[in-house]
């Protein structure tokens, strides 16, 4: 067994929150930078400028980059030899979650479903494990705006519905949520396994850097393929018109039931807030 | 160069008459901030007739929660939240005096017809823009609902705070006019 200390989990749970929030991805700056050079419209290349300029300020400034500063969600792939020293995995994330949020200055946007009372911490985080071989611990973060949340969709199809029905329904879904998730977004897919495991496959997507295109020929193939569809949508930056309407769509897709096709979107915000802790 | 028209609320009339949708808007003045709950909780204070935290006549509502302001700052970040989930609770608050209102995304056929009706506005800022907004804030301080922490009604003083005519009073809609402009058929 390899032993990490709950205090080391909790310091650098804690310093992930607050640099993602402050520090938007070369990635994503990139991307968003490409976006600008191939964009007809000048409302939206106005946009997409303000966009750059708003990380720039961010991080010289120290304001988040949205007063989004999302809900925690977090992938942990645990080693089977991994020893955590003086506590539970689940409270040295919650607690470094908890303290990021506050020592950060990042809004606290977790309250109860129905009477709306704010839990005050931002906690619970969202937490996925993965038992993995090894001695090492991974826990990937995002800070997941509630906007583009809202604009997800999990369904389940027909085997028949084949290829085309998937991505007809993706294409359908960016399209019906118009400027609602701020564009220029990320499209994750998840593609197969059950309704929950679709969902949480359309969100590990987006863990992905922004350009990096799927290891699957066939998924990069679709990628392109329902990028272009997108684009061609014209919601364009912010929803007023133009060809940045996505800058990338990935997708992840497992084995399913021989009855299903369950097919999940989750949209990011161009405000795609993502960071990696190796232990 | 855009040509960039300055408004301070209270809106008029005229004023609100003269705006067309795609025109530069920078706002300056005193605006408010609501967000979900505290909507549901004006409209529970209107059917109690009690009044509002502000005297609503003539002024804009600004969908934002923002993050916690840094010491030595007048605002945290400080960008639109998506407006869909006003629409439900908007149209009361045009009836009652409300000119104005900032967000993101597109507003329902009823928000529409209200603002239509009453002559109201509804303007765009940047979503995810929230560190290059609240450049703009120059002071805010929370007067009601302070229990609901991001979002408590907040008193803003913004300067040239930046956002475009979305929805006249004409009923045009911005959104659908560009966005029909850039779709491949």
């Amino acid at each position: 067994m390899r032993s990490i200390p709950f205090a080391t989990i909790k310091e650098k749970v804690k310093e992930v929150c607050i640099e993602t929030n402050y520090i938007l991805g070369e990635d994503v700056i990139k991307s968003l930078q490409r976006a600008l050079d191939q964009e007809e419209s000048p409302l939206g290349r106005e946009i997409l400028n303000q966009l750059i300029e708003n990380a720039r300020i961010a991080r010289e400034e120290k304001i988040p980059l949205c007063q989004d500063t999302g809900l925690a969600v977090v992938f942990v792939e645990r080693g089977e030899e991994v020893f955590i020293d003086g506590g539970s995995l689940v409270d040295a994330i919650n607690q470094g979650v908890r303290m990021g949020y506050e020592e950060g200055y990042l809004r606290k946007s977790v309250c109860h479903p129905f009477t709306r009372k704010n839990t005050g911490d931002n906690t619970p985080a969202i937490i996925h494990y993965d038992l993995v071989a090894g001695d090492r611990l991974k826990i990937n973060f995002c800070a997941k705006g509630g906007g583009s949340e809202n604009m997800s969709r999990a369904t389940m199809l027909k085997p028949s519905d084949g290829l085309v029905g998937v991505e007809d329904f993706v294409v359908k879904r960016v399209w019906e949520a118009q400027a609602n998730p701020c564009p220029p977004i990320i499209v994750g897919v998840g593609i197969g396994g059950t309704m929950e495991r679709a969902a949480f496959l359309a969100k590990k997507s987006l863990l992905r850097k922004v350009g990096e295109e799927s290891n699957d020929c066939g998924l990069a193939e679709m990628e392109k393929r329902l990028l272009k569809k997108i684009n061609e949508l014209g919601i364009g930056p912010a929803g007023l018109g133009g060809r940045s309407t996505a800058l990338a769509v990935h997708v992840l897709m497992e084995p399913c039931h021989i009855a299903s096709l369950p097919v999940a979107v989750n949209i990011n915000c161009h405000s795609s807030r993502h960071g990696e802790i190796l232990l | 160069m855009i040509k960039k028209i300055h408004l301070e609320p209270p809106l008029k009339r005229n004023e609100l008459e003269a705006l067309t949708i795609g025109d530069n808007v920078l706002i300056s003045g005193v605006i408010y901030t609501a967000r979900d709950t505290a909507h549901r909780r004006m409209i529970e204070l209107l059917d109690k007739g009690e009044p509002l935290p502000f005297d609503i006549s003539g002024q804009i509502i600004y969908y934002v929660g923002p993050t916690p302001s840094r010491p030595g700052r007048s605002s945290g970040s400080a960008g639109p939240t998506t407006s869909y989930r006003m629409d439900a609770y908007a149209p009361r608050l045009i009836e009652v005096g409300l000119r104005g209102m900032i967000g993101k995304g597109p507003r329902s056929s009823e928000v529409i017809e209200a603002m239509k009706k009453w002559g109201c506005v509804y303007f765009g800022a940047t979503g995810g823009a929230g560190a290059l907004l609240s450049l703009a804030i120059k002071k805010a301080e929370i007067i009601a609902f302070e229990d609901l922490g991001p979002e408590a009604v907040r008193r803003l003083e913004v300067k040239d705070f930046p956002v475009i005519v979305i929805n006249d009073v004409r009923g045009n809609d911005l959104y659908k006019d560009n966005v029909e402009k850039y779709k491949r058929k």
